[in-house]
């Protein structure tokens, strides 16, 4: 531990990882609760997947690949709020049938790809070491957009996640909201991916707010506590990780299963 | 004569092929607590998702306080049956009864002064004041009844319509809530559904009885014979001597409840 010290006072890369996996904590911290409270975990994880055909096709064409993700992301969460809310039984098929195709056509764009080939494995598992400068900055302004329209609208929203019949009776627009969360969940996906990776997206969108449910009893202050919780959970496994040099996503989402595990025992204890 | 508050002609509806109202028409006048009764699956839920304006009838025209139930879904206040949300939600009292101030408050933002008196005044009527700081995942059947109550309350409503507001409590509790509708009534117009018709009986000023049509509305006086036409079988019948109601029920003293 004193090790990750030292570096991090000098060696910019690490100071990067640090910063990334703050900021991510915030967007993981505020949507994290709604994805738990709605259980739309697997649609989360079909956007996340779904990313990887928009990373793929821009590397592929020479843009930047967290553009790529973006576009791919928010293209798959309209699409799941669109088809859901005309045929709703087609959702799990449909959410199933992104996840796979999604992977299937960023493969295919990445073998397709002449040059060095991309890491793939940076893609899936996450490389927050690497992270760019000017990436931290995107995941900041992100941050700051979902921060913003979570505090404008957070009684439409938690209206909405609670009772959908009684909000569209006292004149909210439902389904605009619902997608509009979507279009969030997708945005934080993407931020999530630059630090553990689009496969192990899922548990950091869970596991802090689903921790922080144990302790509170309102949206609002799981969001607060999940926000601590991703922090605390992505520092401490970037810090576990240094000195034995392990891929710091995989660490990072070991740690936040520990952390779950512990917290649903102690739940269960004092019952 | 008071005026009609909701007005429904002819109307019909169906799910898919499943019919479920059939020529119903209904008035109800200001100031009424109208009881609506019958089997599960006559309609009832239906007949107050369309006053609502949840659902379009198939035909037949529906008015309310003067409007389409579209426009007057504001003027309403609406208590379901609670099973529609997740128990376990992370909410408290106080910002669900809050939520009974969308619509009537500002779009951006949180809550302000107003909605917050309004939403202690709607709980302290429905005595949850002191459960305000509460989650709803720890309060009884009974408490969270009041707890819709207080959130429809908060709507500052012309009417009141609930669904089964006493399905999920015991037989004291029961008696408690209908004490509150009694009170509210003499300021709020009430729309009651319910299968259990022998509760009931002693709180409302009238009763409609619904399974698929109308079969009643203008009767003060639930005898054995309707209910068995109601029913479509034979059931046990309960006398009782109590008088609660604020509007007494005329003539008869015997109705029934299901054995």
């Amino acid at each position: 531990m004193a090790g990750f010290l030292d570096a991090l006072t000098t060696q910019t890369f690490l100071q990067n990882a640090l910063w990334g996996s703050l900021l991510a904590s915030i967007a993981c911290g505020i949507i994290g609760p709604y994805v738990v409270v709605r259980k739309i975990g697997y649609l989360a994880g079909g956007i996340a997947h779904a990313v990887l055909g928009g990373m793929g096709a821009a590397y592929f064409l020479g843009k930047s690949p967290i553009g790529g993700a973006l576009v791919a992301a928010l293209g798959a969460a309209l699409l799941i709020g669109w088809v859901s809310s005309r045929e709703h039984r087609q959702e799990d098929i449909l959410i199933g049938a992104l996840w796979a195709v999604g992977m299937a056509s960023g493969i295919l764009f990445i073998s397709r790809t002449p040059g060095y080939n991309v890491d793939l494995m940076s893609y899936l598992f996450g490389n927050i070491l690497m992270i760019p400068a000017h990436n931290l900055k995107l995941i900041a302004l992100l941050d700051a957009g979902i921060a913003i329209i979570v505090i404008l609208f957070f009684k439409q929203f938690l209206a909405v996640s609670f009772d959908q019949e009684f909000a569209r009776l006292r004149g909210i627009r439902v389904q605009l909201f619902h997608q509009l969360l979507l279009a969030l969940v997708a945005v934080t996906v993407v931020i999530l991916i630059q630090v553990v990776g689009l496969v192990l997206v899922i548990a950091l969108l869970t596991i802090p707010a689903a921790i922080a449910g144990h302790y509170t009893g309102t949206l609002g202050r799981m969001m607060l506590l999940a926000i601590l919780l991703g922090a605390l959970i992505t520092t401490g496994g970037l810090a576990l990780s240094y000195q034995p040099d392990l891929p710091a996503g995989a660490t990072i989402v070991m740690l936040a299963g520990a952390a779950y595990l512990v917290s649903c025992l102690v739940k269960a204890c004092r019952r | 004569m008071s005026r009609a508050v909701i007005g429904l002609d002819n109307v019909s509806f169906r799910y898919n092929d499943l019919p479920v109202l059939a020529g119903v028409s209904l008035e109800v006048e200001q100031g009424e607590f109208l009881g609506v009764v019958g089997p599960n699956g006559g309609g009832k839920s239906t007949l107050l998702k369309l006053i609502l304006g949840l659902l379009k009838p198939l035909s037949g025209s529906i008015r309310v306080l003067g409007q389409t139930p579209e426009q007057a879904c504001a003027r309403l206040g609406y208590v379901p049956q609670f099973i529609n949300f997740d128990r376990h939600f992370p909410i408290t009292v106080r910002e669900t009864v809050l939520q009974g101030r969308l619509g009537k408050t500002r779009p951006l933002l949180g809550f302000g002064e107003k909605d917050r008196n309004l939403a202690a005044t709607a709980m302290q009527e429905t005595e949850i004041l002191d459960l305000a700081g509460r989650p709803i995942a720890s309060l009884s059947g009974g408490q969270i009844q009041r707890v819709l109550i207080a959130r429809a309350l908060a709507c500052e409503p012309e009417i009141l319509l609930l669904d089964e507001p006493t399905a999920n409590i015991d037989p004291k509790v029961e008696e408690d809530v209908f004490e509150l509708l009694r009170r509210l009534n003499e300021r709020i117009t009430i729309v009651v559904v319910s299968h259990d018709i022998g509760f009931i009986s002693n709180y409302i000023s009238r009763v409609a009885c619904l399974n698929r049509t109308l079969v009643c509305h203008t009767t003060s006086r639930l005898t054995g014979s309707l209910i068995e036409e109601l029913y479509g079988s034979p059931v046990r019948m309960v006398h009782h001597e109590t008088r609660l109601s604020p509007h007494p029920i005329k003539n008869g003293d015997d109705h029934g409840r299901l054995p």
